[in-house]
């Protein structure tokens, strides 16, 4: 099976696995006993080692498809599949395993474990490595992306820029099929956000693995995207699916051009309907 | 224009910030000493701070002062430590499952308003000797401390960190290990510092009522004997010895979470 390596943190480099199919998903929340659709009938098809990008406005349903991917709580309808066995059904889901790992919004790095110790969890917790190996294989990997001398700190010692960075070498190590993003560099100022983003597409060009991206902001979709899905607002439905067939590695001179300003209008348009409808309705996020 | 110095401003205002300390503490000593000498109304029959160094030196060179210092803090050790070593596991057991939980909560909750001194008679009646007796209404005072700590620290985990260990495929033995512990430590600490002051304050008490030895029984006997400036060398003894114990405590627990430093 072409792809897939033993050893932490060693990155096969194409990706031939990873493919995830939504189909016809609906999941139904039931808080204090009033149902609320929160995802209605999505289908999504995304390839392996696809940039995926889902953007809509707050509350319409894009975290619930992430955690369904990731095996958090199930769905009411449908099937998710990931290369063709199915991972998310009424009826099952498959325990949140390594192959489809979570950066989530707001840092979760371990408060109480050094950075070293937090990018080498995964690898020490499914005894993939012993923790000498695991250590080395962690070393290397924030060697290799860039992070300085930071092993040795704890999470509450660094910037938040640089805890996000940690946050995706701490899933990376674990070589996974799917990266899964819920909203991560959304507490981010401007500016850190767009060393963030740089940061993710070098990762990302290295070890072409696919990724499932949640945010709210188009252009951050736009720069880091090979494929936006715009969802509208609550019961969220796939609204419509952009193309963005920008060259990798991107740069920020890209965002100058005039098919970067064509795609952008394409999709605030696509998007600002939804935002207002959410406006308007002023329903509380679930999720 | 002078420049602005910041270390030199910084020792400045320390030093006036000491010095004020220093002037007002002078300040109540000399009003108590004076106080006292000219029986200034209700400090006519408390013993002035001369009087109460003079005592506290007697009792320096005293053996039976020491023995009694000691007697204390066996107790405390004994008391404290037997919470510690049941109550912490029980705390946990009962974060880590929910059946568990719901089968201990009641009789705890029923139990926990009762104030440990209020289980001295009963404690006197149960035990066989004083010393047990003692030993279990100290038990008692920091036992229910460090479980509602523990509790609560191991309830307040923040969800995405479990989220996170379960999205790697930890197991059940990971997961307490690596996360519940780790990230209850510092409410077990700060457990063992309330509980530590309640434990104090109950071995003194506990020793006023029946104790034989110790610090409590030392200023009550001082009391009952007519030694006024002994009290307050027994109420100094006392502050000291528990403020030795709570930093201690506190020294270990900076030590077991160094993630909890200010940077």
């Amino acid at each position: 099976m072409a792809g897939r390596s033993k050893q932490p943190g060693k990155f096969a480099g194409v990706a031939s696995e990873g493919a995830i199919q939504i189909r016809n998903v609906s999941k139904v929340y039931d808080p204090e006993g009033i149902n609320v659709l929160a995802v209605d009938n999505c289908s999504i098809d995304i390839a392996p080692g696809e940039f995926c990008v889902i953007v809509g406005p707050s509350g319409c349903g894009k975290t619930t498809l992430l955690n369904a991917i990731a095996g958090f709580h199930n769905i009411t309808q449908g099937e998710i599949l990931l290369d063709g066995k199915a991972i998310c059904t009424p009826t099952y889901t498959a325990p949140p395993g390594s192959e489809r790992i979570v950066v989530f919004q707001n840092g979760a790095l371990f408060p109480w474990s050094t950075i070293l110790d937090n990018v080498a969890f995964g690898p020490v917790v499914q005894g993939t490595a012993t923790a000498r190996e695991a250590n080395e294989a962690a070393q290397e990997l924030l060697a290799e992306l860039g992070l300085p001398d930071i092993a040795d700190r704890y999470p509450n010692e660094l910037s938040s820029g640089m805890r996000r960075r940690v946050e995706i070498a701490r899933a990376l190590i674990n070589d996974p099929k799917v990266l899964l993003l819920d909203e991560p560099f959304r507490a981010m100022d401007a500016l850190t956000k767009g060393v963030a983003q740089e940061f993710l597409l070098q990762a990302y060009d290295r070890i072409r693995k696919t990724v499932f991206f949640i945010t709210h902001d188009l252009e951050e979709a736009l720069f880091l995207a090979d494929r936006i899905l715009v969802m509208t607002t609550r019961p969220g439905r796939i609204k419509c699916s952009l193309n963005v067939d920008f060259p990798r590695p991107r740069t920020f001179h890209m965002r100058a051009s005039k098919h970067y300003l064509e795609l952008k209008a394409e999709i605030f348009t696509a998007v600002r309907e939804e935002a207002t409808k959410a406006f308007v309705a002023g329903e509380r996020e679930l999720a | 224009m002078t420049s602005f110095n910041a270390t030199k401003l910084q020792k400045t205002v320390l030093n006036r910030t000491l010095l004020r300390g220093v002037i007002s503490i002078v300040a109540l000593l000399l009003l108590w000493e004076i106080g006292s000498r000219f029986h200034f109304t209700f400090l006519a029959s408390v013993p002035a701070p001369t009087e109460v160094i003079a005592s506290l030196n007697k009792m320096i060179s005293d053996g039976k002062f020491w023995k009694d210092w000691l007697a204390s803090y066996w107790r405390v050790l004994e008391g404290f430590v037997a919470a510690q070593l049941i109550g912490i596991p029980l705390g946990l057991a009962m974060a880590m499952n929910r059946t568990f939980y719901n089968f201990m909560f009641s009789p705890l909750e029923v139990l926990r308003p009762i104030p440990p001194l209020a289980w001295v008679p009963t404690a006197i009646i149960f035990w066989p000797t004083t010393e047990l007796s003692i030993a279990f209404v100290i038990f008692l005072g920091a036992f229910f401390t460090v479980v509602l700590n523990v509790l609560g620290g191991a309830r307040n985990i923040d969800e995405r960190m479990l989220r996170v260990a379960a999205s790697f495929g930890s197991r059940k033995s990971d997961i307490f290990w690596k996360i519940v512990l780790p990230a209850t430590l510092p409410s077990i600490f700060t457990g063992m510092a309330v509980g530590m002051g309640i434990t104090w304050e109950v071995v003194v008490a506990a020793e006023m009522i029946a104790g034989k030895s110790g610090l409590g029984y030392f200023t009550w006997a001082s009391y009952v004997g007519g030694n006024y400036p002994q009290i307050i060398v027994g109420m100094i003894s006392i502050g000291i010895a528990g403020y030795l114990s709570s930093g201690l405590i506190r020294f270990i627990g900076k030590r077991a979470t160094p993630w909890q430093r200010q940077f």
